[in-house]
């Protein structure tokens, strides 16, 4: 077995308990409800024969341990649960809305990676400069200020005052590439302000350390360029922070973008999920939970294994 | 300056930023390192030496430290105030440096191979499979068994003597004309030690580059160098050939080293054997800053700082009472 | 999770009174400090006075002044029931301090427990750290939702969900130096003499991951303020008719064009805690841990 099979298989080894400890949590969602839970999704006005059909069509009637084991049946399957309001399971649900965060994630960490990281170089390249006190209190604003609120501000200047952009709704991209620009654009933006801010403090606090190893050193004494100084030599090492980085930020932007979405009005996951806990909706809730904890385990996994073939010292040993 | 002057350096003075302001780290350094000749720079940490050394190639870290005053030419241009661009051409091509510690010296995500062909691609316009292959010769100069394989590691693979190997052939892969190895073995176990200075003298032997050894180990300059220079905080306090120096010390500095060295092993040698320590660099001592340390101290000591002078050919002493008994009668 | 990226390795040693006054004198003459002090202590103070600084309730309604704009009647203006936005917002600021430090100091005392207790007991450590791995795969912001969905929206709530999003990396930080701790030769040499693993805890882990811990709870404390202002945006987090500053700005939405001042300055409030906290964390992670300083 070569180290690097070896590596992913301990890896998937080491995430087995975490993804079940995820789904024990989305299970617990429910079953932590103050109360009873038939009478909490029922509603207040319900009779006992309701309450009762929704205990039994939840499986509440049935005894924890059964529960939890149906639970775990019904994922190996696939099978994410009924929404109780929208008619639909919340499987395919899920897959309706994923692209709209998918989409506005994608497009914040396209639009933050480049952007944190030149910052957060230029800040540590010319550290203790105006330059480096004016990035830094950029990105101080940047993790500081609330993204709902700058999104409430910037839909009333850019879309309402001045028209540049709709302040709501989304439009599939196979339907129409520029319109679906558009309509993401300005919630991709405030989603970023938040994450270039972070990122490009982390950028240069991991480049002000390579700056001050010996090899920079090395580096400077064979004559290369103050450029391909930072690009090559500091950049590569610095690269396992920024990979690290990367996948906090995605989980960052699917967690900011349930704001953002509701903000607005982009038909996403968050948006679904925000409903269906105002709806009192919870096997959605729990579903989509599920769901999102997966896809961060994924993620995780993903950084993990990224962050292992970026640095020769892990890949051999 | 004498003819064949390689690197000639004058009233050197390089200070660094503190919370009380610029602090002389080296004052009115003056020296020369001749075309083939092996300068051996010896001093105790603190003395300036190594600051000297990166002061050459303007390596300190960016902002920290600057040159006060003095010059440093090469083929008749001042290195310190020559614009980046020109100086890049002079690092890794004319002057190279080998440093303390091949642990850390070396980039540990690029391949030993990048690492060595990086310089040669850039001051010769090698493509990369060019680079590769003399980096593999290379590595065979400097005694890598297995060079193609070596070659394709990473740093990490490799042991410290390795390491300091690889350091080395990345320095002369230009076929400087000036090499400064600042404490090229002091990292490194005893019989490790042996090995590369015997590589550092078989290659400025078959390269004909001149050599700036620094060290704090007498054993390693007596070996080695052809002239040494003596520092002590900040200022060369005596500098001569080295038979005369370990013969003939003059500066009861250097006097003190020498007692301390005799009778023992030479290799592996420290100093410090002189009581006291060396002062730091922002701390003010009237007079001569041996003086605190010294077992001859005079009135005259304390009175003014004591100047450089020569008391015969070659031979340099900063000690006012020593030179004014040695020095040959004035015009 | 942002500070568990980057847990910060200690000088593991106990702090001698001097060390201890030159990093107070250290932090004093720290720019970020400073500021972020003020900023922090302005607010805190606000917030503690809060009823006596106004002469009018959060709830009461000035119903001929609705939509003033800002005057020296109403600082802040009004919103749409002519309910005073000053008065609110400082109300609010109450909500908003009260839920950050409750979430810090629940966050730092479950930490810290867990974190000995994982780098203490073997048997404990795998259950502890694959809780807590599986806690920080979730973005804070979606475990708070989640957590607020089971328990049903109120302060109490969002204090109790941010509080388990937020416990995980300070876990990782006690255990990471706990374990540092263990190793060194005096705290062997004090298990050998027989010292029990409650004193050793309290005289040498506890003071020695104290630094980091301090630094991560109060980019905690900014970030709970943060999550509590979007849940309660969100309508999961404080429900009206209790001010808090993410609910002000959710009711005033709708009105952000012909009332600006009704979004605006809760969001300022929120702003400047935020910043502050940042600042505040900025100063102490130079002073107390060097190796990091940027």
């Amino acid at each position: 077995m070569t180290p690097a099979i070896r590596l992913i298989l301990i890896k998937l080894l080491q995430a087995v308990p975490v993804v079940l400890i995820v789904s024990i949590l989305a299970f617990l969602v429910l079953n932590l409800l103050p109360g009873d839970p038939a009478v909490i999704i029922a509603g207040d006005q319900a009779t006992p024969a309701a309450i009762e059909a929704v205990r039994h069509s939840l499986g509440l009637d049935r005894p924890f341990i059964v529960q939890l084991g149906i639970w775990f049946l019904h994922i190996v399957h696939g099978n994410f649960g009924n929404s109780l309001v929208l008619n639909q399971t919340v499987a395919s649900a899920m897959l309706q809305r994923l692209p709209v965060t998918l989409s506005l994630a994608g497009l914040s960490l396209a639009i933050t990676l480049p952007i944190g990281i030149g910052l957060g170089s230029l800040a540590a390249y010319y550290r203790g400069s105006w330059i480096d006190s004016s990035v830094m209190t950029v990105a101080l604003v940047g993790v500081s200020v609330p993204s709902f609120w700058v999104a409430g501000l910037a839909v009333a200047l850019f879309s309402v005052v001045l028209g540049w952009f709709p302040s709501s709704g989304y439009v599939p991209f196979a339907q129409n590439p520029a319109q679906w620009l558009r309509a993401l654009l300005l919630p991709s933006i405030i989603l970023s302000l938040f994450e270039i801010g972070f990122l490009s403090r982390m950028t240069r606090s991991a480049m002000l350390d390579v700056f001050g190893q010996d090899f920079i050193r090395t580096a400077r004494s064979k004559g290369i360029s103050e450029w391909r100084i930072v690009s090559k030599h500091a950049f590569r090492n610095a690269l396992v922070m920024v990979i690290t980085a990367t996948g906090i930020l995605l989980s960052a932007a699917i967690g900011g973008s349930v704001v953002i979405e509701q903000v607005f009005a982009l038909p996403g996951v968050g948006r679904l999920v925000v409903e269906g806990i105002l709806a009192r909706d919870y096997p959605l809730v729990q579903g989509v939970m599920l769901i999102y904890g997966l896809t961060f385990v994924l993620i995780n996994l993903i950084v993990d294994l990224a962050y292992s073939f970026a640095d020769p010292r892990v890949r051999y040993d | 300056m004498p003819a064949d002057a390689l690197v000639s350096i004058r009233d050197l003075t390089v200070q660094f930023r503190t919370d009380r302001g610029w602090v002389s780290a080296i004052e009115d350094i003056s020296l020369d390192i001749n075309a083939g000749e092996c300068l051996g720079v010896v001093g105790e940490s603190g003395s300036g030496k190594s600051v000297t050394a990166l002061s050459i190639l303007r390596l300190h870290a960016r902002g920290t430290a600057r040159a006060a005053r003095g010059s440093i030419m090469l083929d008749g241009r001042d290195l310190l105030r020559a614009p980046e661009r020109d100086l890049r051409r002079v690092r890794g091509g004319d002057i190279a440096m080998v440093f303390q510690d091949p642990m850390s010296s070396l980039n540990p995500v690029l391949t030993i191979a990048d690492q060595i062909s990086e310089s040669l691609r850039l001051h010769q316009g090698l493509s990369r499979a060019e680079g590769r292959s003399r980096a593999i010769e290379l590595l065979d100069l400097v005694r890598i068994a297995d060079a193609p394989r070596r070659a394709d590691e990473y740093p990490h693979r490799l042991s410290g003597g390795m390491r300091q190997r690889v350091m080395i052939a990345i320095a002369i892969a230009c076929r400087p004309r000036l090499l400064i190895a600042d404490e090229p073995t002091t990292a490194l176990d005893v019989t490790i030690q042996a090995q590369i200075l015997e590589l550092l003298r078989d290659l400025r032997a078959e390269l004909g580059m001149a050599v700036m050894m620094i060290s704090h180990d007498l054993g390693v300059i007596a070996e080695f160098a052809h002239r040494v220079v003596v520092m002590y905080a900040g200022r060369i306090v005596e500098q001569a050939p080295v038979g005369t120096l370990f013969s003939a010390p003059r500066h009861p500095y250097t006097e003190g080293l020498m007692t301390s060295l005799r009778g023992r092993d030479i290799p592996g040698q420290r100093l410090g054997s002189i009581p006291g320590r060396v002062p730091d660099p922002d701390e003010s001592i009237p007079g001569c800053r041996f003086g605190p340390r010294c077992a001859h101290v005079e009135a005259v000591c304390r009175a003014a700082v004591p100047a450089l002078v020569s008391i015969s050919e070659n031979h340099d002493v900063r000690c006012t009472p020593r030179s004014q008994a040695l020095a040959p009668a004035c015009l | 999770m942002i500070e568990a990226s980057t847990v910060p390795e200690f000088a593991a040693t106990t702090l001698a009174p001097r060390q201890r006054s030159m990093i107070l004198r250290r932090l004093v003459a720290h720019r970020s400090f400073q500021i972020g002090f003020f900023l922090v202590g302005v607010l805190a103070i606000a917030a503690v006075l809060g009823p006596m600084l106004t002469n009018t309730k959060p709830s009461a309604m000035h119903i001929s002044h609705r939509f003033s704009p800002p005057q020296a009647k109403f600082l802040f203006g009004t919103d749409m029931f002519g309910r005073d936005i000053f008065t609110r917002v400082l109300y609010g600021a109450r909500v908003s301090l009260w839920v950050g430090f409750a979430v810090a100091a629940i966050a730092g005392v479950f930490g810290t427990t867990l974190g000995v207790l994982a780098a203490q007991f073997r048997s404990l450590e795998g259950a502890i750290m694959r809780l807590m791995d599986a806690l920080m795969s979730f973005p804070a912001i979606l475990l708070a939702l989640g957590i607020t969905a089971a328990l049903g929206p109120s302060m109490n709530s969002v204090i109790i969900a941010l509080s388990v999003a937020y416990v995980p990396p300070g876990v990782r930080i006690v255990r990471a130096s706990a374990l540092v701790v263990r190793e060194l030769d005096y705290v062997q040499a004090a298990l050998i003499a027989g010292a029990r693993a409650p004193r050793i805890m309290l005289r040498h882990i506890l003071p020695n991951s104290i630094g980091p811990l301090l630094v991560h709870l109060s980019f905690v404390f900014a970030y709970a303020i943060l999550a509590e202002a979007a849940l309660s945006f969100l309508g999961v987090g404080v429900q009206p008719p209790t001010p808090s500053w993410g609910n002000i700005i959710a009711e005033g939405r709708d009105y952000a064009l012909q009332a600006w001042w009704i979004v605006l300055f809760p969001g300022i409030g929120i702003s400047l805690a935020t910043i502050g906290l940042n600042l505040l964390g900025d100063g102490l992670r130079d002073v107390l841990d060097p190796k990091l300083k940027g």
